[in-house]
């Protein structure tokens, strides 16, 4: 269960977050959408702890983070071992093959094996249908497998919930479909995902959840289903005008 | 008049090759004993400060940042003859006694330490801001980020310029020879001196230069090749 309180972010004057508050349940997809700067990026990117929150609460399976005190390094770190974050530009190690990517974690930071990470780290790349691949490098690749790279490489580390920020943004139109698939999988497993995306068809199709968030704040959340045939605020009623 | 001297008399054309050749052994002995060892020495402490003070340069801590600084400023803005003779001839009067060579090291890497340190610094600051975060978000600390992620990519983009450093670096040992250390350059001095024959024997000295450093070139493009293997 994640559950975020009170979170606000400013960067210098630009107020990005306005008390955001959110519980996800184990096992749930959420989908968020909204208009760019809506602050949707900076929340999953709080989330991990790659942006400090002005304030707020963050709670993971029962570890918190507040950040009206000062947290430690060694906080942060333990903490965001419970998330796997997939990059919109996937930042992949380039000087590491794709193997090498997924085993980077687990090896470094989990202190596993050699064999037992390569063996793990197979599999992976199996399961996202890079099994042929494991010794490519990422210039090697094309965006999409890229990408898949990239969510194995998250997915090493055993995550308690997976967060994806505009994972299919970079991509050609052909490829987007090849990393939404594997999107799909996971949650059809039950794995924890806050996806935050473009894709309004993932999110009917995969999605538990859809939020809506428009300047800083979540403005409406609600079943698939209802947000896009009937949404009750009008903000999300434009924003969904707009996009379709 | 020189050419002409030696083609016009067989016999000093026979004494300078003769010259030649007897002064190419203690030479060479000054450059694997002194030149080289003082190159290869001075470059890995160099780099090794280099790293720290490019590290202190992109620092959050103000006073490492204004460390860093005035060190850089301070080695760059002063002729690496006059740090030399401070050094060896200098520190002496305070009571610090050191040897040629191990001063010679000393001076020769503050100043690789200086001006590697800005090759290193863009180089790091040219890695995108995604492979730092990549690698806190599968839970690496800075230094483990550093390290793995950071360094091996940043050491291809610096090879070039300090592949350079390293060059030049060759060249300046022979500023050692002014603080009795007798490389390669001292030498030569020591022959010159004692038949006169400082074209012949200069010239040597200069051949024998480039030829080191024509060898480090060759070297440079094989490192660049398997660096280049991940490029697209």
């Amino acid at each position: 269960m994640i559950l975020i309180k009170g979170l606000y972010k400013q960067f210098g004057q630009l107020e990005v977050l306005k008390g955001i508050d959110l519980n996800v349940e184990k096992g749930k997809v959420v989908v968020v959408i909204g208009p760019s700067g809506s602050g949707k990026t900076t929340m999953l990117r709080c989330l991990n702890v790659l942006e400090t929150p002005t304030k707020g609460a963050i709670s993971i399976e029962g570890q918190n983070l507040d950040f009206s005190k000062a947290v430690s390094k060694k906080n942060i770190a333990a903490f965001r071992r419970l998330t796997g974050m997939v990059f919109q530009s996937y930042n992949l190690f380039p000087h590491k093959t794709a193997l090498e990517n997924v085993m980077e974690g687990p090896i470094v930071v989990k202190k596993e094996g050699k064999e037992a990470a390569r063996k793990k780290a197979q599999a992976l790349l199996e399961k996202v249908g890079l099994g042929d691949k494991v010794d490519f490098y990422p210039a090697q690749l094309s965006g999409g497998q890229q990408q898949r790279v990239g969510i194995a490489r998250a997915l090493a580390m055993e995550p308690e919930v997976m967060l994806f920020d505009e994972p299919t943004s970079a991509l050609d139109p052909e490829l987007v479909g090849e990393v939404l698939k594997v999107m799909k999988d996971l949650a059809q497993e039950g794995m924890t995902m806050i996806v935050v995306t473009h894709e309004m068809r993932f999110a009917r199709e995969a999605a538990d959840e859809v939020i809506f968030m428009d300047q800083g704040v979540i403005v409406e959340r609600d079943k698939p289903d209802e947000i896009f045939t009937n949404p009750k605020e009008e903000r999300t009623r434009k924003f969904l005008n707009m996009i379709q | 008049m020189y050419l002409n001297s030696i083609f016009a008399d067989p016999e000093r054309t026979a004494k300078l090759i003769d010259i030649a050749k007897s002064s190419l052994q203690p030479m060479l002995e000054g450059a694997i004993m002194n030149t080289i060892p003082l190159t290869i020495l001075s470059f890995i402490f160099g780099l090794i400060l280099a790293i720290l003070t490019a590290l202190a340069r992109i620092s959050n801590v103000k006073v490492f940042r204004m460390i860093a600084r005035v060190y850089v400023s301070a080695i760059r803005g002063t002729p690496l003859l006059v740090q030399l003779f401070i050094i060896f001839y200098g520190l002496p009067n305070i009571g610090v006694t050191l040897d040629p060579f191990i001063s010679a090291v000393i001076g020769f890497s503050l100043s690789v330490g200086a001006y590697a340190s800005e090759v290193i610094r863009a180089a790091i600051l040219s890695i995108p801001k995604g492979q730092w975060e990549a690698g806190y978000s599968i839970g690496m600390s800075y230094t483990q980020t550093l390290k793995r992620i950071i360094l091996p990519q940043a050491s291809k983009v610096s090879l070039p310029p300090l592949s350079n450093t390293f060059i030049s670096l060759v060249k300046d040992t022979s500023l050692a020879s002014l603080v009795l250390v007798t490389e390669m350059f001292r030498r030569a001095q020591e022959i010159a001196a004692s038949n006169y024959e400082f074209l012949l024997v200069y010239s040597e000295a200069a051949l024998l230069y480039w030829v080191i450093c024509f060898f480090l070139s060759v070297i440079q493009g094989f490192m660049e090749k398997r660096l280049d293997r991940y490029a697209s």
